[in-house]
């Protein structure tokens, strides 16, 4: 739809003066926002920021404290999700609202039912869905049960759910946080038929290049404040991170010197199941940083869990400083979290919520979780617990967390600074090889450049770091060579000078298959 | 003016009732009640007598739920104490009546028997520890159909019948006996509560106990063998119901394949009161303590004011499913005050 005066003049939605006070706290001040007919409204800004609230205001989740709000000239006043929904305002959170149980017809038309009388017009909803899942281009079974789908089919459903009414004004939080490139596509091409349709959309997003792909308008949240709101045309990306964190960054990514030593880890001709038809080799020297790159789904995670005795082996070989930890042939198996903990590695899995972080427990519990039996941590059958706040206290504020707030539940933080306190358990052991899983997927910049700080401090203290990330600008930035997965199986070794993000990219989608060896 | 001033002064007693609300739970609102209103009720219940009646009362129930606690910790849930203490109650006043020659103190019958007793309930978890970490049978089936099992072994080891003719010095130390003003049962359910804060909160196998239950996964990942710890949490649960079980044959002088049919309930009560979650994770020793008071004084409160006691479980019933309420409101209530 072409911009035209009117749609300028009349915006579908603009909120005016919103706030939002909780007890003690405002998490908003006096936000304006204009979302006009057609396009593509991006927020950015950290976590805790305030987008969160903002868009739980306009879907009618929460009540601002004061501020108006108004769809088409007209004030309204959102009292509920439902309320929003007949307004024409369709929210796509995160955190999904499926039932993993249920079908995906069930849960596309979940409490808005056809009723015959008391009973369900089934065959009518089986109509309706198909209806609603094809004219949005997903090819998705209804009768399928969504705990059987992909988190990338899930969040479809989520979508097409916004969907089953029509909306004036869709929100999308975070929506290709857990798609892959090619779902990620399949998704902008339909937020471009959005558009088409005069839909106003709004969008959330940590990815600076998907912004630019899409977006049109960036409004830049900070600290609960409107810091701006400005054309993705006229901004680059320096100059919106520094609207975002308040301050220039010199750079994101530091450098980070190499001096390439023994080799800590060696995975030789690892098979994971009986079905790859290739086998893994890599390894790790001290002090590197070594990346395993591939997309959601290419098995680089399963590599580093099986080096952590996570996930099972079929076959292969793993040795670890010059010990030889696993052995199918020699059915050598030395393998447990427990065991590689003692030997200096650690594993950081990707999902901090389900795998990484004791929610419920304070940020000085999660931390020395792993350390507890080190001396410094317990002495005998007795905890240390003054040397524990000490010693947490001191990686704490070294990731940049308030030292004071290490007694507070993980449940109240940020995810940003959750983040922070899952790699903060390396600041509190000795480690001799790092593994991270995705560390900084939906994580703002500010612990993004602490995250990447202590890796470059690990590195450099002579440790080596490997480095599983579907984020191509950090494997290409940080890493001194690299390892590229593709459906479950190896397809390229890079160096430093190979390294580039068309290069990883051809591989992501390769179909001919390279020898990485 | 005035109506402005107190108008202030209410908003501020308001705020102030929020956050001691906020901060310690709905167990100090209910001990508050309790203790003001039965002093008003009857003036028998704040004597000296009664309160020292009260502490020894409730020796019991505050170890079952202590052993209840350790087990909720870790995300589980047991059943089985009732019949534990029922077991336990069999064997040990079995083994020392078979032992004992009817003369003397007979103490060598006394310490054999309580062993035995402890090693039946000990059994009892180690067999639902096994059952819970390493056949991953959900803790509620798994203490459900062991209290089945074990009950149904204690009436055909008993045949229904109390069993007479402990030593009497069983009774007269462990049972009546008091130390410096103190009872016996009360002094060593200090000890054991004392040991138990220790453990729970000084100790790494005490904060695995939290982490199992708050994420099983990342405690997996930091390098925490689950399984074994998920077994010592039903062990350790079981020895502490054990050494109710042995206070509370020593007051009976008799061992009673029915003791506990109540103490499930009870202790699981306890804790709800004392805000131990039900999903695993979170709890302090202190308030269950409290909690497991609180219930018994609520019991000692109503029979002084003659509260037949069918009316009694109506009143324990509603008071457990108001402590949750309570508990979910004030969850909220954290929730809003954060964000």
């Amino acid at each position: 739809m072409p911009l035209t005066n009117d749609t300028l003049l009349n915006p579908l939605l603009r909120l005016e003066n919103v706030s939002k006070n909780f007890p003690g706290t405002s998490a908003l001040k006096n936000i304006n926002l204009e979302v006009r007919a057609g396009e593509v409204h991006a927020l950015f800004g950290e976590n805790g920021a305030g987008k969160s609230t903002l868009i739980q205001i306009i879907a009618g989740v929460v009540r601002p404290t004061y501020g108006k709000i108004y769809l088409n000239n007209e004030e309204v006043d959102i009292g509920s999700v439902q309320h929003a929904r007949e307004l024409g305002i369709s929210a796509v959170f995160q955190e999904f609202s499926l039932i993993p149980q249920l079908t995906v017809e069930e849960n596309l038309f979940l409490g808005s039912e056809d009723l015959f009388g008391p009973f369900l017009k089934k065959s009518n909803l089986h109509q309706r869905a198909c209806d609603t899942l094809k004219s949005l281009g997903f090819d998705l079974k209804p009768e399928k049960k969504v705990m059987h789908l992909s988190r990338a089919e899930q969040q479809m459903v989520e979508i097409a759910k916004a969907f089953r009414t029509k909306p004036s004004i869709m929100i999308l939080d975070e929506p290709t946080a857990s798609l892959t490139e090619h779902e990620a596509d399949q998704l902008y091409n339909m937020i471009v038929i959005l558009k088409e349709e005069g839909i106003g959309v709004i969008y959330i997003t940590h990815r600076t290049n998907e912004i630019y792909r899409i977006g049109d308008r960036i409004t830049v949240l900070r600290d609960g404040e409107c810091v701006d709101t400005v054309t993705a045309e006229d901004t680059d990306e320096d100059k919106l991170v520094e609207m975002t964190i308040g301050r220039r960054i010199k750079q994101v990514y530091p450098d980070i010197n190499t001096s390439s030593g023994r080799v800590l880890l060696d995975v030789n001709n690892l098979k994971l199941s009986k079905k790859s038809h290739q086998t893994v080799s890599i390894n790790v020297r001290a002090g590197e940083v070594v990346g395993l790159a591939g997309l959601v789904g290419s098995g680089k995670s399963q590599v580093g869990r099986a080096c952590f005795g996570l996930d099972k082996i079929y076959k292969g070989k793993i040795s670890y400083l010059h010990d030889v930890i696993f052995d199918s042939e020699k059915k050598i198996n030395d393998l447990s979290p427990r065991a590689m903990l003692d030997r200096g590695m650690l594993y950081l899995p990707s999902d901090r919520r389900v795998e990484g972080l004791v929610m419920m427990q304070n940020v000085r519990e999660n931390v020395s979780l792993p350390s507890l039996r080190l001396s410094k941590f317990s002495s005998g059958f007795l905890l240390n617990r003054q040397s524990e706040k000490d010693i947490v206290g001191k990686a704490a504020q070294k990731m940049g967390l308030n030292p004071r707030s290490i007694e507070r539940p993980l449940e109240h933080l940020s995810g940003g600074n959750q983040q922070k306190v899952l790699v903060a358990k390396s600041l509190v052991r000795d480690v001799k090889l790092f593994i991270l899983d995705e560390p900084t997927v939906g994580v703002d910049v500010g612990a993004r450049t602490a995250i990447y700080g202590l890796i470059k401090d690990i590195c450099e203290a002579g440790s080596g770091v490997l480095l599983i990330s579907s984020d191509l600008s950090e494997i290409v930035n940080l890493t001194h060579r690299a390892y590229v997965m593709h459906r479950g199986e190896l397809c390229a070794e890079l160096n430093q000078q190979q390294l580039s993000e068309q290069a990883l990219l051809n591989y992501f989608f390769t179909e001919q298959e390279v020898n990485g060896d | 003016m005035v109506t402005e001033k107190t108008s202030v002064f209410a908003a501020k007693i308001q705020s102030f009732l929020t956050i001691s609300f906020v901060r310690a739970g709905v167990l100090p609102w209910f001990l508050g009640i309790a203790i003001i209103g039965f002093g008003l009720a009857n003036e028998n219940f704040l004597t000296e007598r009664n309160l020292f009646g009260i502490s020894r009362q409730s020796t019991y129930l505050v170890l079952v739920a202590m052993a209840q606690m350790i087990v909720m910790l870790t995300a589980g849930l047991d059943l089985s104490v009732g019949v534990m203490l029922a077991m336990t109650s069999v064997v040990s006043s079995m083994t020392m009546v078979s032992l004992w020659s009817g003369y003397g103190s007979g103490w060598e019958s006394v310490l054999i028997g309580c062993l035995a007793g402890l090693g039946a309930s000990v059994g009892i978890g180690f067999i639902n520890g096994i059952g819970v970490a390493f056949f991953r049978v959900p803790p509620f089936v798994m203490t459900l159909a062991m209290s089945s099992i074990v009950f149904g072994l204690a009436l055909t080891i008993t045949g229904g019948t109390p069993i007479y003719g402990v030593p009497e010095s069983f009774a007269n130390i462990f049972g009546y006996g008091v130390m410096a003003g103190i009872p016996v049962p009360v002094w060593i359910t200090a000890i054991c509560v004392s040991v138990m804060y220790v453990f729970i909160n000084w100790t790494p196998l005490g904060r695995y106990f939290y982490a199992i239950g708050g994420n099983i996964r990342a405690a997996r990942l930091s390098g925490i063998n689950t399984r074994f710890y998920l077994l010592s949490a039903y062990v350790l649960s079981s020895a502490i119901t054990g050494i109710a079980a042995l206070l509370l044959t020593a007051r009976l002088e008799s061992g009673e394949s029915n003791i506990g049919s109540n103490y499930p309930l009870l202790s699981i009560a306890a804790c709800a009161i004392g805000g131990v979650s039900l999903f695993g994770g979170v709890g302090r020793l202190s308030n269950v303590v409290l909690g497991a008071i609180f219930i018994i004084l609520i019991q000692n409160g109503m029979n002084l004011l003659r509260i037949n006691s069918y009316l009694q479980m109506v009143v324990i019933g509603v008071l457990l499913v108001v402590a949750v309420i309570a508990d979910n409101f004030r969850q909220q209530l954290i929730l809003t005050m954060n964000e």
